[in-house]
This record gives C-alpha cells, structure tokens and sequence, in this order.
C-alpha cells in the first residue's frame, strides 16, 4: 500500500461522492442543492485532475479525459449559478436550477467512469 | 500524446495542487468570516464575490474592498491569504520559467519540433548525417539543385550553423548521434519521400554504423558513405553501401587521369563541379621525377598513380614508421630546403605537398618554389579556413578532401548515370575528350554545366511517349525542339542507354523509343525548361511535327470527325 495511491483513489472516490450529493435531491428544487456542495465538487475536482497529470498510459490518458470531462460540466453549471445569482433578474430560479443540477449530472456520470476506470486498473494489477 | 506536454504537465502538478489549495484556503476564509454592509447588517461574502476578491488580490491587482469595505477580522485574513496566493502564483511562475530553461524540456522541445518538420516534407530528401565542412557544401548543393535535406549532428554548434545558414529551404537538423539508430529514425529513414543516407561524419566507425542501420532498417535507400580507410571501405560495401568514397585514393586516380589525358581529366572536372559556378581549368602535369612530401594516405595513393604512369617519385616523410615504402625514401620535415634538396626538388618537374597540416604544405611549398620556380605544385589543404592562404600560394592543383567528396556524393546522387558515363568515358582517347569538351565549352560559355537525365516513361515524359505512340522521335528532333521552345537551351547528349545497351555521346540521328534513359548535360537551369516541355504534349507536338492539334475532348472530336467527313467525301 503507497500513500500516493490512497491520495489518489481518496480523491477520485471523494469526487464521485460529493457530485452524488449535490445531485441528490428534488432535481429543480434550490433549496436541495447547495452552493458550497458544488463548490467543493469543483475543488476536488481539479484536485483530482492535477493528479492525474503526466501518466501516459492509456488508462491515464482516459482517467485524464473523464476528469477533464468533469471539470468542464461542473465550471459550467458554477458560471450558471452566478450568473442566476447575479445577473439573471429573477434570481436562482428553477429553470436555472434544472440547468445547474443536470450539468452537474452530466459530470456526475464522468466522475463514475473514471471511479470505475481505477477499479478496472486495479484489478487487472498483478502481483 | 506529445512527450512535451506530458513532460509540461508533470512537472506542473506539484504547483497546480498548491494553488488549488491557497486558492481554497484563501476563499473559504472569505465566505465564512462574518461581515457587514454599509448598514450595519450582517453580511457574508457569496462563492462568487469571493473569487472575484481573490482573483484580483493574488495576481497582485487590487482593486480594494469589494462588495462593501472589509472589517477588522476579515482584513486580517486576508493579509495571510495576499502572502499565501502571491507566493503559491509566484512559486507557478517560477516553475513554468524554470521548466522553459530546462535542458532537458528544451531537447523534448526541438526534438518535437525537428520531427514535426521531418513529418511535414513533401519533396524528396536525403538524410545527410555529419555536417563538418562536407556536410555542409553537401547540403547547400542538394538545396541548390532542388532537393530536400535533412541534417543529423553530434555537435549543437553544427547544428546552429545549420539554423543561420543561408539556404532556400527550411534543412531541419537534429543534435544527436548518428550511430544510433533511432536518430535515423527520426530522421525519416522511413519516409515515403526519403531518396537515400548520405554518411560524411569524420569518424569512419560512425560512417559505418550508419551504413548498416540504413540498410537493416530500409533497404531500399541507397547508401553513401565517406570512408578513410581501406577497411572499413571493403566492411561497407559488403554491407551493401551503394558507394564509397575515398577522398584520397579518388584524388590519386584523378592525378593519374590528368597525367595521361588531361582532356579527360578536365571533362570529369567540368561534368562533377557544382553547377553554376566558373568552370575549372584546364590542367596538364608534367611528366618527369616526382617529390611526395607526406606519405600518409595521400602520399600512398597519389605514389601509385604516378607510378603507374612510369613516373620516377621519391618520398619525404617525418613518421619514421610510415616512412618505410619501397623506392626512396628521406625521412624529412619536407619544409626545409637541404631535405627537399636531397629529394632531387632542383631537377623534379612536380611536387605533392601532401601532410594532415596546412601550415607543413604551405610551407614545403614556399620553399620548393624558392628553389624550382618552375615546379608544377599540387597541395593539400586541410582545413577551410585556410583558403584564401592556398589561394594566395596558388598551387597548380589543389586538393580539398572536404569538396571532393561533396562532388563525388553529388554527381552519385543527382545523376547516378553520371558515374557510369565517367567509368565508361575512362576508357575512351584524347581526341574523344577534347571534341567533347568543345561541344559542352560551345553550350555552356564560362559557368559549370548541368547533367541531367530524362527517362522517357509515362512519368517522366508522357507528352514524348504520347508522341512516341504516332511517330518517330529522333534524339535531334527531341533536342532542336527544346531549343525552339527557348533560346541557349541547347543540350549535348552524353549517353543513351536501352536496357543494358549504352552509347556514349549518341548521334543526332539515334532513335528513341520509351523506357530509353537519356543523359544530357546543358547550362544550368534548362533541365526545369525542358522537363515542362516534356510533360506538354500539344507544345512539343507542335515543336517537333509542326502540327498544331486540338486539346480537350470536344474539340478532338470535333477534328476527328471534321477529318473522318473530308476523307469520306474524298471517297
């Protein structure tokens, strides 16, 4: 057992969770969705995708698409939500909040494959 | 993907995290610190007030207080979040800079650069690997012809001549060693537009290892290779190196040439000099005694080709242990008067100053002179920057193992039927030669002439093979046709060549047939002329018959069948 390893796979797995989290709920309802919630799903986001950097593997090369996928879907569901909150005249309504909720969907489901891309690897690893 | 950005992107890993945690750090501060507005009411920052505080306090921009002016709690968070931010960017600058000054990044850089570049030729090349003084007359010549080069070089001083030399065409060049394999490779060894290796670095081992590495790993590029000793000659063309060149036993051969026919000499000269430049002039050796001064490779191969012109030769070498051949023999500098004395310099008709040193030759030969102005004088000369001392000294001929090996590899790879015309072209007399060399002088006035081939197959010259398929062609119609098309584009056939069939300088009245293969040789840049006119079937049609016929389908027809209903009412 390395440290970098459970660095690694905390990380993934905290990602995948917390996106569950925020997706969790009544889909249009704002008060089900909270904004630190997604906040917090895009730091460990870009946290897990700087540490997916360099390998350059095909399993690397896809875990570092899937995050990339992740990261984009989540930036935009957070533009959109300030955007609702500060611009849009009738606030966080819930049109907006369907938008946010099924972009951070969307990563949801990027955030799973890269989950099961790690299992995938680890299991083929041989000993 | 590239190996650049994997580089990049690992070692940005370690800044990219610090930053992703000052950053939240700094902001989480900021959103649950309570505040107040104008007010009075309590108030806390939102996610997205926050980073726009952050963004503009990291990057050091400041645009103060915003939304409403910052209490005494929030204000000293973010003093530790200002040091915390500004050092975790600049510690990310600084990695990026220090990362675009790392060696090792720079070589991933021009590497990729270098095969990108190799990647995107569309022309034939050669891979020239070595580019010392050969290398580099080499390259500008095959740029000057119209051909590609790509260069290969152990020393990055080389390779930064290369970048500022001033040729037509962007030559990529690679820092590395030619005896690896995988430097070919990146090279292009297996481009589709790769036409051969040419191998003239100074070191015969790594001459070598390149000879067999083309061959291994592609075997249909030819290999040239620049060889210095006898060995390693025989070593590569048993490893099937196409042809190998020896500057010094070439220059022996050629001494000999000129000894017995200096017409044929001059017609080897004229036919392998770089095109465009003034022609070389005529050389006649005298025959008589001979003092060879400097008896190392040179020395050895210009001996036997004295010898074997029934000259008399006497050797002055310093080496006591080279200096052990079989006719006479003084052990000697060769740079002072009593030992070139001894040789006999006062009676001698020529002399070979033919040492590794230049300062030895320019001297021996300044002192030979003093003591036989009227000594035909042949010199070595080393190194390049020494030209304007050897042309100051102006011996009668002048060998520069550099540029002859340049022309050798030149007249193989531009014309490859040039060599077999000059083996074949040994063999014939002094009247032959000076009848040549008056034709070519007649065509060419005072600049070096080209040698070009045609082949006449649908690619090569299809508007002659159309032509070819209604008619008789002769080689003379071919050649005054071209001369019609543009003035002084006249052409001295040297060879014809059937299958195995070959004449050298074929008549006027030669037939041609397809798959025949002509050699030409004619002012330089007539061969671009002359090919445009070979692909245009109407203009040479016209050229050669006189006959000017429609193109294009409709207007075929439109004549055929206007022939067809003058030749039925003529029924």
């Amino acid at each position: 057992m390395s440290l970098e390893k459970v660095v690694f796979g905390f990380f993934i797995i905290l990602a995948l969770t917390l996106n569950f989290g925020f997706v969790l709920g009544q889909f249009y309802y704002p008060e089900h969705h909270n904004t630190y919630e997604l906040l917090a799903v895009i730091l460990v986001n870009l946290v897990a995708t700087v540490l997916k950097f360099g390998d350059r593997t095909q399993t690397g090369a896809l875990l570092l698409a899937s995050s990339l996928v992740a990261d984009l879907q989540l930036l935009t569901a957070a533009v959109v939500w300030g955007y609702a909150a500060q611009v849009h005249a009738q606030g966080v309504d819930m049109t907006m909040m369907a938008t946010i909720v099924s972009l951070a969907a969307g990563a949801l489901l990027a955030n799973v494959v890269s989950a099961v891309l790690v299992i995938i690897d680890t299991v083929n690893l041989r000993r | 993907m590239d190996k650049v950005v994997f580089l990049f992107l690992r070692r940005m890993r370690k800044p990219l995290l610090i930053l992703i945690g000052a950053y939240t750090v700094a902001g989480l501060g900021m959103i649950l610190i309570p505040g107040e507005d104008p007010q009075g009411n309590p108030w806390r920052m939102d996610i997205f007030h926050a980073l726009y505080f952050l963004s503009y306090t990291a990057t050091t921009i400041g645009f103060g207080e915003l939304p409403h002016p910052f209490n005494a709690a929030q204000r000293m968070w973010v003093m530790g979040s200002i040091y915390l931010t500004v050092v975790a960017w600049l510690y990310a600058i600084g990695k990026i800079l220090s990362l675009i000054q790392d060696p090792a990044f720079n070589q991933a850089l021009r590497t990729q650069s270098f095969e990108r570049a190799v990647g995107r030729i569309c022309d034939p090349f050669y891979i020239v690997c070595g580019y010392g003084d050969t290398g580099s007359m080499l390259v500008k010549a095959l740029v000057h012809r119209g051909h590609g080069a790509v260069v290969l070089d152990w020393n990055g001083e080389r390779i930064n001549d290369l970048e500022l030399a001033d040729l037509q065409v962007h030559v990529p060049g690679l820092r590395g060693d030619a005896a690896l394999s995988s430097n070919l490779v990146a090279c292009g060894l297996y481009h589709p537009c790769c036409r051969g290796v040419v191998a003239v670095t100074d070191n015969d081992e790594t001459n070598l290892k390149i000879a067999i590495t083309g061959k291994l790993l592609n075997e249909r590029l030819p290999v040239i290779c620049r060889a210095h000793n006898a060995a390693t000659r025989e070593n590569m063309l048993s490893f099937g190196a196409d042809h190998v060149v020896n500057p010094f036993d070439a220059f022996g051969e050629r001494l000999a040439l000129a000894l017995r026919s200096p017409g044929l000499y001059l017609l080897h000269e004229w036919l392998t000099s770089v095109p465009g430049t003034p022609l070389p002039l005529p050389v006649d050796p005298p025959r008589g005694h001979w003092v060879i001064v400097g008896f190392g490779r040179l020395g050895q191969s210009v001996r036997r080709g004295l010898l074997a012109q029934g000259l008399t030769t006497v050797v002055v070498e310093h080496d006591a242990g080279r200096a052990r051949c079989d006719g006479p023999c003084i052990q000697g500098r060769g740079t002072e008067a009593d030992v070139l004395r001894e040789a006999g310099i006062e009676h001698a008709a020529g002399l070979v100053a033919g040492t590794d040193r230049d300062s030895h030759n320019l001297s021996c030969l300044m002192t030979a002179r003093d003591l036989n102005p009227d000594l035909f004088v042949v010199a070595r000369q080393n190194q390049r920057d020494n030209q304007a001392l050897f042309r100051a000294a102006s011996p009668d001929l002048l060998m520069r193992p550099g540029e002859m090996i340049a022309e050798a590899i030149l007249a193989h790879l531009s014309t490859p039927l040039l060599a077999r015309f000059l083996a074949l072209a040994r063999h014939r007399d002094q009247d032959w030669a000076d009848a040549l060399i008056a034709r070519i002088g007649g065509i060419t006035g005072e600049v070096v002439p080209e040698v070009w081939m045609i082949r006449i197959d649908p690619d090569g010259a299809p508007a002659l093979v159309t032509l070819l398929e209604e008619r008789s062609v002769t080689l003379g119609a071919l050649l005054e046709a071209g001369q019609r098309r543009h003035s002084g584009s006249d052409c001295v056939a040297l060879m014809w060549m059937r299958g195995e069939e070959v004449v050298l300088t074929p008549e006027a009245e030669c037939p041609l047939a397809t798959e025949d293969r002509l050699l030409l040789c004619s002012r330089p840049r007539v061969a671009d002329r002359f090919r445009q006119l070979l692909q245009d079937t109407r203009a040479l049609r016209y050229l050669v018959t006189g006959e000017s016929r429609p193109e294009g389908l409709l207007w075929h027809r439109l004549a055929r069948h206007g022939r067809g209903g003058a030749s039925n009412t003529a029924e």
